[in-house]
């Protein structure tokens, strides 16, 4: 027995167009300052001043948001009392307006109290509406919430299947000005969840279909929208894609490549998508010497490789480094311009914090301390998996 | 051999195989909090049993039955009827999907269990490897 959650969404052209649908008065925008400056979140106010909504705009999220900045937009939240929460971003405005949205609701909570374990009694105060403006996270339309620690320089999976939001706008024009390595970064974090969701222990016959769609879409489209980002043909695909991955693994968990690389992005301060992205073909051919079937029968299925069995597996690896090499991502940490030294620095933690990842259970196959420091040497170097 | 589920040479032996575990006692190694399992009554199992599991830095100091659930103080407890713990010992349910479909209870600083999500699904692989008879076979 298991279950599948999912926002309503509204997704196309013109979908934001939607915020006419929501019925309330007072709405707290959650952003960034990027996403300011870009004209998207006006975008938004704009559509719920129409609607005859109060606004107030908490735009201070950074990238990777940190606990201080999401206990700051909910005493603001405390404060303007929305009945609405409007998250508008890439993944960290999305993560932090579910974690402000809980504390709002739930003020006895600390964020890192926010677990699946336990009952929060959402939805009394407001409704959360998520407006992705990259092709990606799908945290659109997922629970998970991914906060920094800014002491311990660790993040922490949180997040309860009652933080999902309500309702998700999926408008590729919202993506569509995305620069070019941002498309790349992105949409390489849409494949890496496809395929980590693909292969997941938890996968189940609601997520299987979602993660094949979207792992065949960002192959077929990445290096378009990368190469000519006014094709909105591709960016249509892979913005859907994203949100498609993200209802996938959502539902079935991502694996031991979002486990390195979330604290490969902490220490090495690596944009999220190209840090996980760059560890998976090492995590597919880790898991691949014990657990192939998933991986194989998914490059099977998208018509990678028919191999079967390890040989399958490892070419859907080989895949993913092609892609990211054509959209000119780095294929080793060495390549990203990581030095030697910073990374040796960094290493124990990383292998420390990387094991107790809350993504590291659902691996098809589970890694030693030992076997973690020899998988981080292999994505400096670039070497291929063989243990 | 094989041990009665649940019984004090069980939870003996679950704590046996923890102490034996190099990937229990590297992902566990900052780990303090003792566990109590409760097993509650069913249609196959009409007793209420408490199993304690002492847990101290990877190691597992002490396991014994318990005749009363306070018998022995524990920051941790998780509860279920025995046949959802049976799921899990043999391997049918992910006790950490368990726990999110509320099939088990689980009581305590859940912050911290949060934290060494590992050294949790440790335990679960070592309870798998405990050779075990159920009361009605
Ligand atoms: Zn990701």
């Amino acid at each position: 027995m298991w279950t599948f959650v999912s926002p309503r969404i509204v997704f196309g052209e013109d979908a934001l167009d939607s915020i006419s649908t929501i019925r309330g008065n007072r709405a707290l925008v959650v952003s960034d300052p990027g996403i300011v400056k870009a004209g998207l979140a006006e975008r938004v106010v704009d559509r719920l001043a129409a609607e005859g909504f109060q606004i107030h705009v908490f735009s201070e999220v950074e990238a990777n948001p940190e606990i201080p900045t999401v206990q700051r937009g909910a005493d603001i939240a405390r404060e303007f009392e929305p009945d609405w929460i409007v998250a508008v971003g890439g993944g960290s405005p999305l993560d932090a307006a579910k974690a402000i949205w809980v504390l709002y609701e739930r003020p006895d909570l600390q964020p890192a109290q926010i677990n699946p374990f336990i009952d929060l009694g959402l939805r009394n105060k407001a409704r959360l509406l998520t407006i992705p403006t990259t092709s990606g996270t799908g945290a659109d339309v997922t629970w998970a919430i991914v906060l920094t620690d800014p002491i311990e320089r660790r993040k922490m999976g949180l997040g309860n299947w009652e933080n999902t939001p309500d309702l998700a706008l999926v408008d590729p024009a919202m993506a569509a000005a995305m620069p070019r390595q941002l498309t790349a970064d992105t949409g390489l974090d849409a494949l890496t969840h496809a395929i980590e969701g693909y292969t997941s222990t938890w996968h189940t016959d609601m997520t299987d279909g979602l993660c094949a769609h979207a792992a065949a879409d960002v192959f077929d489209f990445l290096v378009r929208a990368v190469e000519d980002g006014t094709d909105m043909e591709a960016r249509t695909h892979l913005h859907h894609a994203a949100t498609s991955a993200g209802l996938g693994f959502g539902n079935s968990m991502a694996s031991m490549a979002h486990a390195m690389g979330h604290t490969l992005g902490a220490m090495l301060e690596l944009p999220h998508g190209r840090a996980v992205s760059l560890c998976l073909p090492y995590t597919l051919e880790f898991i691949s010497r014990e657990a192939p079937d998933r991986a194989a029968l998914l490059a099977a299925r998208i018509g990678i490789s028919s191999a079967g069995g390890e040989q399958g597996a490892r070419t859907l690896a080989q895949a993913v480094r092609h892609l990211a090499s054509q959209v000119g991502n780095p294929l080793s940490l060495e390549d990203a311009g990581i030095s030697q030294a910073d990374f040796e620095s960094v290493l124990d933690k990383m292998v420390a914090d990387a094991e107790n990842d809350t993504q590291m259970i659902t691996s098809g196959r589970s890694a030693t301390s030992a076997e973690l420091r020899r998988l981080f040497e292999a994505v400096y170097k670039g070497h291929a998996i063989g243990f | 051999m094989s041990y009665r589920f649940p019984s004090d040479e069980w939870i003996k032996e679950l704590s046996r195989l923890l102490n034996e575990s190099e990937s229990y006692e590297s992902s566990a190694k900052n780990w303090e909090g003792d566990f109590v399992f409760e097993i509650q009554p069913d249609e196959a199992f009409p007793d209420t049993a408490y199993l304690f599991l002492g847990l101290h830095h990877g190691k597992s100091p002490e396991a014994s039955i318990l005749n009363a659930s306070d018998e022995k103080p524990a920051a941790f407890r998780v509860s279920a009827p025995y046949g959802t713990w049976r799921k899990v010992i043999d391997g049918a349910l992910d006790p950490i999907q368990g726990m999110m479909m509320r099939k088990l209870k689980l009581q305590g600083d859940l912050m911290k269990v949060m934290r060494y999500p590992k050294a949790a699904k440790e335990i679960v692989s070592c309870c798998a490897l405990v050779p075990t008879q159920w009361p009605e076979a």
